[in-house]
């Protein structure tokens, strides 16, 4: 059995004195893991580390052999986000959640060419966040999780939406909230259907808004069904967006 | 083969880093065979670090005296902290003699995929001696992987409102290494490293 694609490097665990047990991510083999020999060692490590784009080449004897892996770096994009603390956190974040929420050898090809695309354009930063909301939101939906935001479950209105339940995962208008806005998570204008991207990215208020939004349902439905918590670097990269949104727009004294 | 004794000892030196099973019964046949010049010295030396070397309380260096000598060392620049991942790479950096001040390790790195947070390492005791003051500069020795890196902006997260200068290692181009053997990663670090000549 072998199979060769490109895939990107989701996970790499040191195993023995110089292995890995790596889990990459091909557009025809969905998330899978493999012997990466030499993967923790020196000569091979840099290859291997997360979010690297790499053409993988998978050798087992069975098809349900754990079997090993040789790569070939394609795209350094570990290296060339780790410069950026928030850039790094946002490649980590979405490698850790597809490496955690994905099922193993189960093809996600609309999940796979988010990522690669979110990889590609790592570079622009904060303006890239809505991207991954809406590729976690991606997620979701390729699991049976979707979110209903094309219109408000009370009053059917298909605008002004700005909530959503945090039970049902449907969207509703201010007026259909009513006295339950308290108990709903914020929708930011971005993940509605109906956004057109503008030339001004939102702002990071609404970003950690989104993050709010697909992490709750991420560790409700993607990570909590298999008692794992929602991954620790996705819990980071929240962290990180909501310091800096408070830091965009301080609270008003008094 | 050698009786339980032997087999026990080709079995524990195996455990050890670089040793596989071939090479342990090559180094048990080494000491069994010169035991006053090899074996004996070994038991002892073993024996005697077993009962003196410990884990300095200040920077968490393996030393027979605690605090140990580097941090016990008054020509020492107290005012820069070197912070690394293990004790292998404090011992690295003090062998090539170029760092004169302390260390701290933190005996590990963050690992946000694999949920090692900083509960876990030695972090907070770094932070605990930037806040007792006399501090001018933490040096940020971690290795260039997104677990190095990912602990590097979260420490610096912490010590720069503390009022310390935090820096970190060069990357690049290794000495006598040639770019075209070079993987891409480390050859756009380099690029972005850049610096007037």
């Amino acid at each position: 059995m072998d199979w060769d694609a490109p895939a990107i490097v989701l996970d790499a665990r040191p195993f023995g004195e110089g292995d890995a047990i790596a889990t990459v991510m091909t557009e025809a083999h969905g998330a899978h893991r493999g012997l990466a020999r030499g993967g923790s060692a020196r000569g091979h490590a840099a290859v291997w580390q997360p979010g690297n784009l790499v053409q993988v080449r998978w050798v087992a004897r069975l098809a349900d052999q754990l079997g090993s892996f040789s790569a070939e770096l394609v795209h350094p994009a570990a290296a060339l986000a780790m410069d950026e603390p928030l850039v790094l956190a946002m490649l980590t974040a979405a490698c850790a959640v597809a490496a955690g929420a994905l099922p193993e050898r189960e093809a996600h090809p609309r999940v796979f060419q988010g990522l690669v695309a979110l990889i590609a354009h790592l570079a622009e930063g904060a303006a890239l966040l809505p991207d991954l909301v809406r590729w976690e939101a991606a997620v979701l939906t390729d699991l049976g999780y979707g979110l209903a935001l094309d219109a408000c479950a009370v009053t059917g209105a298909t605008t002004g939406l700005a909530f959503v339940s945090p039970r049902t995962g449907r969207a509703v208008t201010a007026a259909g909230a009513a006295t339950w806005k308290a108990r709903l998570l914020p929708l930011p204008a971005f993940m509605a259907p109906a956004f057109m991207a503008e030339n001004a990215p939102p702002p990071l208020a609404a970003c950690r808004d989104g993050l709010a939004l697909t992490g709750h349902f991420l560790a409700r439905d993607a990570f909590g069904l298999h008692n794992k918590p929602l991954p620790p670097a996705r819990q980071m990269l929240y962290d990180r967006v909501a310091a800096l949104a408070l830091s965009e727009s301080p609270p008003d004294a008094g | 083969m050698g009786g339980p004794e032997v087999e026990r000892l080709i079995a524990l030196l195996a455990k050890l880093p670089g040793l596989g099973p071939r090479s342990a019964r090559r180094a048990a046949l080494k000491l069994l065979t010169e035991p006053e010049t090899r074996l004996r010295p070994l038991a002892a030396a073993l024996t005697a670090a077993v009962g003196a070397v410990r884990t300095c309380r200040v920077c968490g260096n393996l030393d027979s005296q605690d605090p140990c000598a580097i941090c016990a060392d008054p020509d020492r620049d107290g005012a820069v902290i070197c912070v690394v991942e293990g004790v292998g790479e404090l011992w690295a950096l003090d062998r090539a003699g170029v760092h004169r001040g302390r260390y701290h390790v933190l005996g590990g790195v963050l690992s946000p995929l694999a949920g090692i947070g900083p509960e876990d390492l030695h972090l907070a005791p770094l932070l605990a001696r930037v806040e007792a003051g006399g501090v001018r500069e933490v040096i940020l020795a971690l290795g260039a992987t997104v677990d190095g890196a990912s602990t590097a902006h979260w420490l610096a997260d912490r010590l720069r409102p503390l009022g310390v200068s935090v820096t970190r290692l060069g990357q690049g181009v290794p000495i006598g290494g040639a770019l075209d053997v070079l993987d891409d990663g480390t050859l756009a670090a380099a690029l972005r490293g850049r610096r007037s000549a």
